[in-house]
């Protein structure tokens, strides 16, 4: 009960609640427009949030992450265009069901999917915090260096059909993070005797770059587009009583959520695959499913929804980011000297259930905001395609240039935003370059440290947890190996698009 | 499966223009990486393996070369779709907005936030190919809020213009501190 009014104190304040408010209808908006995404905006915010307090800056960027997917469902049912790429699958069934002349229906049913999704990840989670707080604190550095790996293998394993790339690009993102002096024999890597190289390759400015650059260059070049979304007309209140009828699914959905969120790596899309394909496999009309089945939007919106909540989790308990929204979150409490891991469950548990009561506002507010106001964000959709490159171009400029006041850090910037455009033409990921240098920099420093106590090679697994996590590992690898040469052979047919 | 090899039943897939392009030039890119691999990073004498400096860059080196070998073989025998060409003029026209940017970035210290940024809106929406006066006042006033926004009220750290030296006192303080 203390540790719950230290919580409340430490929210109601009036800068925690401006940037829960801003944070939360940003993200909705932002959501709402096709080609910004959290991902964009948190980039942007990022430099600016480190002058603020770690609750304040936390809170803004939660916010954003949080409510950005209930606004990326709006175009996905209105124009059949996902605001965010997580909302894909949203389109599927949302989309037909708008067309029908049900729009009002779709997005009050998505809203209440996602309001569910979001509540229930975040009970999940309150309850939760207490068994980790146990757990954590039994993570060591060699449990630590373990965890990072997995999250690696993960991140590489989830891009089905993309695995080559999808590792070629995290192990280009632990290479970049190499980049620089060495922190413990203070030699040069990979500098080419070139100062600026010195100090290393920023995060922030990978991220701006993949993320943001990237995204204003590709409308910028492509084909200008002025979505024209139809009016909704009508309250949008009889979502709830819908969702009741779809409770089992909206409950499964949320659960596959709240646990791939948590797993390192994997995320919404992996959590929406089986939310959905389990829908549609119970499901009495099955035939119906991306030709507007409620059942398939309620699958696809909990599934989503869920994660950001959980995506907290590995980030809080262990330090590690289990996708890149989290990974430019750790750099906010690293700014701020507030280390995530074992300890700040130990140390700072009014903190951890603070962000959470967040979330659970976030989730309250965002719902009010859209109720009353999804007429009003259908203007921001209809922003022509390359005026809003031209924005996002103007504010990427102050996540750059705020960091250093530096050219370099711009130019290496827009490298990266070249590349980044290249890898979204191609169909290649990004997420594994920022998780491969926020990870790789964690497994350097563990596997040092973890090392030095080690003498033989079976000693670094003789905890019961780093066991489980090096049987995780061993298990998700065998299975992929297992699953990539039995899937030609089983099938007889041309495995086009299953590679890696 | 018949009439197939097994290195195209295990590596075809999907591919999209350029893919192969661009599998090539990372190749190369790793290649070369690793063959800087004795000059650019150092094995200290008397250290652990997993102390030394050279360790993390060569297991990502190591990793990058796999990966991009394995994708460059999936790209060579997966089918060919057309457009190569033409996707690879989309990259470098991207180049212009970067050029675009970094002018933006030079000149901010000179005119100064408000004014370069106003000027990048505009100068860019007509760039676009926009031409409705409408547009060309939501860009300026876009470019007025985002200014205020970050410099006025969150101040970020942007250096002020050096054409602000040359303003009267009163404004020019102003203009130093807010915009």
């Amino acid at each position: 009960m203390e540790i719950l009014s230290s919580a409340i104190a430490i929210l109601m304040r009036w800068e925690v609640l401006v940037a829960l408010l801003v944070g939360s209808i940003g993200g909705v908006v932002i959501g709402a427009v096709p080609g910004v995404g959290a991902a964009v905006a948190i980039a942007i915010l990022l430099p600016a949030t480190f002058a603020m307090e770690p609750i304040v800056g936390l809170t803004l960027l939660l916010g954003i992450y949080g409510s950005s997917m209930y606004g990326g469902a709006i175009p996905a049912i209105l124009i059949n265009t996902p605001g965010t790429a997580v909302n894909a699958l949203t389109t599927y069934d949302g989309y037909p069901i708008a067309r029908d002349g049900n729009p009002k229906r779709a997005l009050s049913l998505a809203y209440s999917a996602s309001f569910f999704a979001g509540i229930f990840s975040i009970i999940c989670l309150i309850l939760l915090a207490q068994v980790l707080a146990k757990i954590a604190p039994h993570f060591g550095s060699r449990e630590i260096f373990l965890a990072a790996l997995l999250g690696i293998v993960l991140v590489v394993l989830a891009h089905r059909g993309k695995v080559f790339a999808a590792g070629m690009m995290a192990c280009f993102g632990i290479f970049l993070n190499t980049v620089g002096l060495e922190p413990v024999k203070y030699t040069r890597r990979f500098t080419f005797d070139q100062t600026w190289l010195a100090s290393g390759i920023d995060l922030i400015v990978v991220v701006l770059g993949l993320f943001a650059l990237s995204q204003a260059f590709l409308l910028l070049v492509d084909k200008d587009t002025h979505p024209e979304p139809t009016k909704v007309d009508g309250g949008l209140f009889g979502g709830m009583k819908e969702l009741w009828i779809y409770k089992r699914v909206a409950t499964v959905g949320s659960s596959f959520g709240v646990l791939m969120g948590m797993i390192p790596g994997v995320g919404e899309f992996t959590s929406q695959f089986m939310s959905y394909t389990y829908a549609q496999k119970t499901s009495k009309t099955p035939e119906m499913f991306g030709k507007g089945a409620p059942e398939g939007l309620v699958a696809a919106e909990t599934a989503n929804n869920a994660v950001p909540g959980a995506a907290m989790i590995p980030l809080l308990a262990l330090g590690i980011p289990g996708e890149a929204l989290t990974a430019m979150m750790l750099s906010v409490f690293y700014v701020h000297n507030v280390i995530p891991g074992p300890q700040l469950f130990a140390d700072q548990m009014p903190f951890v259930i603070a962000l959470y009561i967040g979330l659970l506002l976030l989730n309250i507010l965002v719902l009010i905001f859209l109720v009353f106001s999804t007429n009003q964000i259908l203007r921001v959709i209809r922003i022509p395609t390359r005026f809003l490159g031209v924005m996002i171009l103007t504010l990427a400029f102050v996540g750059l240039y705020s960091l250093r006041n530096s050219m370099t850090d711009c130019i290496i910037g827009a490298v990266f935003g070249v590349f980044g455009l290249i890898l979204k033409r191609l169909d290649w990921p990004s997420v594994p370059i920022i998780l491969g240098m926020v990870l790789g920099g964690i497994m350097e420093v563990k596997l040092r440290s973890s090392m030095a106590r080690i003498k033989g090679p079976l000693d670094f697994i003789d905890r019961p947890i780093a066991a489980i996590i090096f049987a995780a590992i061993v298990l998700v690898i065998g299975l992929h190996v297992w699953t990539y040469f039995r899937q030609p052979k089983k099938s007889g047919e041309d495995p086009a698009g299953s590679q890696g | 499966m018949a009439g197939k090899s097994g290195l195209e039943i295990f590596f075809q897939r999907e591919r999209r223009p350029g893919d192969l392009v661009f599998a090539v030039v990372f190749l190369l890119f790793s290649i070369f990486l690793v063959s800087q691999l004795g000059e650019q990073a150092v094995w200290a004498k008397r250290t652990k393996l997993f102390a030394q400096p050279a360790f993390w860059p060569t297991v990502s080196l190591v990793g990058m070369l796999f990966f991009s070998f394995l994708h460059f073989l999936g790209s060579v025998v997966s089918p060919k779709t057309p457009g190569r060409g033409t996707e690879v003029i989309f990259w470098f026209r991207s180049l212009e907005y970067a050029v675009w940017f970094l002018l933006y970035v030079w000149i901010v210290p000179r005119f100064g936030y408000l004014g370069s940024t106003i000027l990048f809106t505009v100068i860019l929406t007509y760039r676009t190919g926009y031409r409705a006066r409408n547009m060309f006042f939501g860009a300026a006033t876009i470019g007025l809020g985002i200014v205020v926004i970050f410099k006025s009220l969150l101040q970020v750290k942007i250096p002020a213009g050096q054409v602000y030296e040359y303003l009267p006192d009163g404004i020019r303080n102003f203009m130093l501190l807010y915009l």
